[in-house]
């Protein structure tokens, strides 16, 4: 293995690009006739279409077309799995707050625009509901990820039964949208049957599969590009409904369309984080020893579909006790469908985890980080087999000497900057590794230059940079001399970026291609000579994965105003090899902010009356500007894990927000003495 | 957004001339307000006059008067040290406003003709009386978190937006108008109306009427002043409350005082009583304590928004105690 374990801080490749306007993103491609559409969404939550008025919207200059459920064409919409079902104008119903319920085309974007606010649409309104609390439409999912719902081992009530220290409490977490800074945008264009579109999506190769099924064309009949991305966290994993009611109204007026949704639009139909309600029961000894976890989640998803936000699921291996009970149950709303958003189920279970366990080191007056030593899962007791590594004891340890934990006194309400309140709080990190199949081509050129090429796609992460590490570093050339071919579904196929994944598995399957062709060039062949490698996951796992880290979290709390501002924080992570230790440091430090965000300021709030999300757009909805970001360190804890794959990194990408929601939540009770178990903490919950 | 006209005035007659004919136009200075609320379909004028060129941005201080030109920027005041010395809370204000994008794009006329940020004022699709008179509100008995505790009708609870115009309010500023009746002197006390039952007539400026300056008289109580704002998150955001206060305080004794309040009601409150109880009182934390108790009296919540009694209340302690320990 030539590869460094921790990899040097390259710049990003496609730095200069981005910074100068030459990245083309989804929507910054012109193919010739290029035409706009405007998505029109519905007014209520939950209804039907009476009728929708489009004769003012067709008088305008440039309408081209008027899509409505009244003349598109049939399609195959139905979810299944991730797939989830798409709303594509098949009937009169409305099951969620903006849904689409019409397209309209024009020669330019401002008429599209002006003739779409120009259509008339009459509902007929049902009573929605809008929170689990009221829903009565509850049910078991069948699995989640693959694992059953509910887990128990041991006996976990007779446990708790018997436990000196027994502790409950319910936390919660509101909806929330993932917000990236680019909004999806899709350019589609026929040929025939052949479709060819330019998405902003985590997954090429999936949207390839997605848009055959729904068009019900051959899957070699779809290419879909996707060069670079503002961010997607999620909500461009899945294909949602205007990726195929673009390719829809391309194909109605047969021209190249282009559509973007609008920032409201952003918190329509692309998913977002589903509101949970987590009860939480600890049961220990005096010394704080667990006998007995229990954690119950209820919910939602759609009236149509399913997602489950699967935050128990970490309950199960983080700490060691012999009785523990997970259970996960939805709850139908009249909300579009739920999706991943960046560690969906680990940051918020790990909200829910992390803040029982600082409330149980109050009940046992036990360090909270020498409470989760006493607990310290050795092996992964819900699967019953060795870590593949695990390096989380480091984790404390680097991060409360660079925190400064000693100098905190344990006491609420004991520690003061003149007049504010200063609170010191931790949790623990953790994120599963993941890994999917993938393929990679690497050529050397007759100059000795090398392309890299795999249809994985690079988020703004760092891909670009990352892989000609590991293709200059295997073939031992200069980074300068390699370029890659990433984004589009003529590559070689790859897994969706999602899950934390993308590194180990095309990681793996560019590490696997170059070493071939150096192993063929230490043989005596010559360039141009080009390997390709189809890296899969081993099929019976013998270890348990799972990268872990430690937020360390101070904040200033005004104990008259409720302002909490979060001053410093520090995270300290082990992910097996790290390839850039640059790149590396941005995901993290961005998974720490943004956990600022989910802990302090993301709300999307629904009117109960008509289901209407009320905060769509960035002045009501808030999330962290540059005066919220405190102090931020963020530590790479050396860790070498032959086991994990075969390159031995571990995934980076959402490991940073899980706990920062508990360390904050845990720093403010250190502060002020009031226990905020509902996010966000906003200032009401602080007044006394 | 419906296609509109657009004209570059060359003088303040030309504008409000321009204005006059159409009533459906609308002046535009730094445009931060105007266009979203075209693009939401929020307003819709046929005509934007663009009044950038029709005056300066000039801030003039002639004697115990400031007088600053309406073109002036946001961040042009804020900046200015002469604001920065005799009426901290007007700079205070103003750079606790939106960013400094924004800020050096906004004017100052703009800044007071803002909307209010009710979410349901911004999005068509829901009931506003103050979008269209007999539609309902939709934040009674809804989403009501941001809204009024003082001064709301049966038809409308919104809060005012602007945070100048809570200093200005509490500085008894004049806004000084031109329009095709000639020119008017207003006061702030008079320029913003209480919603009653016509929410959509929020100002006495008439269709037409362009401000042309903001002056301000000097005095002891102004150079003594601060500007407190609370919100969710440290910067770029509207007030959940704020507190435009300025006390005179001689030996301890306190003789002259200045309070208004942002975030609270659907115009900048202003709460004499308050400040009436204050004078003669000493500088001490009981007597703000005092004062802010009777400034929040008769404040009444929605619901969502029932916390924000208290903690207007906090707010006005502790822009007191600032201002209080400064002198
Ligand atoms: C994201 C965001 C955050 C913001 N945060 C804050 C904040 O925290 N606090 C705050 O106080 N404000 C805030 N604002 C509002 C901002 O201060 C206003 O948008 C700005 O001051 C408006 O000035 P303008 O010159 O751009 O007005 P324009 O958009 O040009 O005009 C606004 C209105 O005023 C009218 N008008 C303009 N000039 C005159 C004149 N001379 N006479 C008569 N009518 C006139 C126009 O016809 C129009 O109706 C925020 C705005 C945004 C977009
Ligand atoms: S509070 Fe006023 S602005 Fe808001 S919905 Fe009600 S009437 Fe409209």
């Amino acid at each position: 293995m030539n590869l460094p374990l921790v990899g040097a801080p390259h710049d990003r490749l496609d730095g200069p690009a981005k910074v100068t306007g030459r990245a083309t993103y989804a929507a910054d491609f012109s193919p010739a006739g290029l035409v706009h559409a405007v998505m029109v969404t519905s007014e209520i939550g939950n209804g039907r279409i009476v009728r929708i008025d489009d004769a003012e919207t067709r008088r305008q200059d440039g309408v081209l077309a008027v899509l409505t459920h009244e003349n598109a064409r049939r399609m195959h919409p139905e979810g299944h799995g991730f797939a989830f079902a798409l709303m594509l104008l098949q009937d009169d119903r409305i099951r969620y707050d903006r849904q689409p319920i019409a397209v309209v085309v024009a020669e330019s974007f401002e008429q599209a625009t002006y003739a779409a606010s120009l259509l008339r649409t009459t509902y007929e309104s049902e009573p929605p509901i809008t929170r689990i609390e009221d829903s009565a439409d509850r049910y078991t999912p069948e699995e989640i990820f693959d694992e059953p719902a509910d887990v128990t081992r041991g006996n976990p009530d007779r446990a708790f039964a018997g436990a000196p220290v027994q502790f409950k409490a319910t936390y919660s977490t509101p909806v929330e949208h993932h917000n990236p800074i680019e909004p999806s945008a899709t350019i589609a264009e026929w040929e025939g049957e052949r479709l060819t579109v330019h998405d902003s999506t985590q997954g090429v190769t999936n949207a390839r599969k997605r848009l055959a099924t729904v068009f019900g064309i051959p899957v070699s009949n779809v290419r879909v590009i996707s060069p670079f991305l503002g961010g997607g966290f999620g909500c461009k994993g899945a294909v949602w409904s205007h990726v195929a009611l673009a390719a829809m109204a391309a194909r109605a007026v047969g021209r190249p369309v282009k559509l973007v949704l609008t920032r409201p639009q952003m918190f329509g139909s692309i998913g977002y984080r589903p509101r949970t309600i987590q009860s939480i029961a600890l049961g220990a000894d005096r010394d704080g020893r667990l006998s007995c976890i229990m954690h119950d989640v209820l919910s939602q998803t759609s009236t149509f579909d399913e997602f489950v936000e699967p935050s128990a699921l970490v309950t199960k291996m983080l700490y060691a006790a012999k009785n523990v009970r997970t259970t996960h149950t939805l709850a139908r709303v009249n909300a579009a469908t739920p999706t991943f958003m960046r560690a969906p189920g680990e940051a918020t279970g790990s909200f829910a985890l992390e803040s029982a366990m600082d409330e149980l080191a109050y009940a046992v007056d036990i360090d909270p980080i020498e409470l989760r030593l006493r607990n310290y899962a050795e092996r992964d007791q819900s699967e019953n087999k060795p870590f593949s590594s695990k390096s989380l004891r480091e984790c404390y340890r680097i991060g409360a000497e660079k925190f400064g934990w000693s100098e905190r006194d344990p006491k609420p309400r004991s520690m003061r900057n003149g007049r504010m309140l200063v609170g010191m709080g931790m949790a623990t990190a953790t994120y599963p590794t993941n890994r999917a199949a993938a393929s990679a081509v690497v050529r050397m050129n007759e100059d000795g230059s090398v392309v890299v090429r795999s249809g994985t796609q690079d988020l703004g992460t760092g891909s670009y940079t990352v892989y000609a590490q590991v293709a200059a570093e295997t073939l031992d050339i200069p980074i300068e001399r390699v370029r890659l071919e990433l984004g589009d579904t003529d590559l070689p196929p790859a897994p969706l970026s999602a899950g934390s994944m993308t590194a180990a598995s095309v990681g793996s399957a560019v590490y696997e291609a170059a070493s071939a062709l150096r192993e063929r060039l230490r043989k005596g062949e010559k360039a141009p000579i080009e390997a390709r490698a189809d890296a899969k996951p081993q099929e019976h796992e013998r270890y348990s994965k799972h990268a872990f880290g430690a937020q360390f979290v101070r904040v200033e709390v005004d104990p008259d105003l409720g302002e909490v501002r979060v001053r410093r924080m520090v995270g300290a992570f082990a992910a097996g090899r790290i390839l850039n230790a640059k790149t590396a440091r941005s995901q993290y430090l961005g998974g720490m902010l943004w956990g600022i965000g989910m802990a302090l300021h993301e709300v999307t709030r629904f009117d109960e009356r008509t289901a209407r999300i009320v905060t769509a757009n960035l002045a009501d909805y808030l999330v962290p500007v540059h005066a919220d970001a405190p102090d931020m360190e963020a530590y790479i804890v050396e860790e070498e894990d032959p086991h994990v794959n075969p390159i031995g990194v571990k995934g980076i990408g959402e490991i940073g927000i899980t706990g920062v929601a508990a360390a904050i939540a845990n720093a403010v009770y250190h502060a002020t003495g009031i226990r905020v178990r509902d996010l966000p903490i906003a200032c009401e919950k602080l007044l006394r | 957004m419906k296609p509109f006209r657009y004209a570059r005035a060359r003088d303040p007659q030309e504008a409000v001339q321009m204005v006059a004919v159409d009533a459906a136009a609308s002046f535009v200075a730094g445009g931060t307000t105007v266009l979203d609320l075209m693009k939401d379909d929020v307003e819709r004028p046929s005509l934007l006059v663009d009044i950038n060129g029709v005056a300066g941005r000039a801030i003039v201080r002639a004697g115990d008067e400031i007088a600053i030109a309406a073109l002036a920027r946001m961040s042009d005041v804020a900046d200015d040290p002469e604001i920065a010395k005799h009426a901290p809370m007007v700079a205070n204000a103003l750079l606790q406003s939106a960013s400094p994008q924004l800020r050096n794009m906004a004017s100052i006329g703009g800044n007071l003709m803002q909307r209010t940020r009710c979410s349901y004022f911004r999005d068509i699709v829901a009931p506003c009386n103050k979008r269209r008179r007999g539609d309902g509100c939709s934040a009674i008995g809804g989403e009501n978190r941001r809204h009024a505790i003082f001064g709301g009708s049966e038809s409308c609870i919104c809060v005012h937006a602007s945070d100048l115009a809570v200093a200005l309010a509490a500085a008894d500023a004049t806004i000084h108008t031109n329009g095709p009746g000639g020119t008017r002197a207003i006061q702030v006390s008079d320029f913003y109306l209480l919603p009653r039952d016509t929410p959509n007539v929020e100002t006495a400026l008439h269709h037409a009427e362009l401000i042309s300056s903001v002056t301000l008289s000097l005095d002891p109580a102004l150079a003594n002043s601060t500007y407190v704002k609370v919100r969710d998150r440290a910067q770029y955001e509207f007030a959940l409350v704020s507190v435009a206060a300025g006390m005179e305080i001689v030996g301890g004794t306190i003789r002259a005082a200045r309070i208004a309040l942002g975030g609270v009601a659907p115009i900048p409150w202003r709460v004499p009583e308050a400040e009436a109880a204050l004078v003669g009182r000493p500088a001490t934390a009981a007597s703000y304590r005092e004062a802010a108790e009777i400034a929040l009296a008769g404040a009444r919540g929605c619901g969502g928004n029932d916390f924000k009694v208290a903690l207007a209340a906090n707010a006005v302690v502790r822009a007191l105690e600032q201002i209080g320990s400064a002198a």
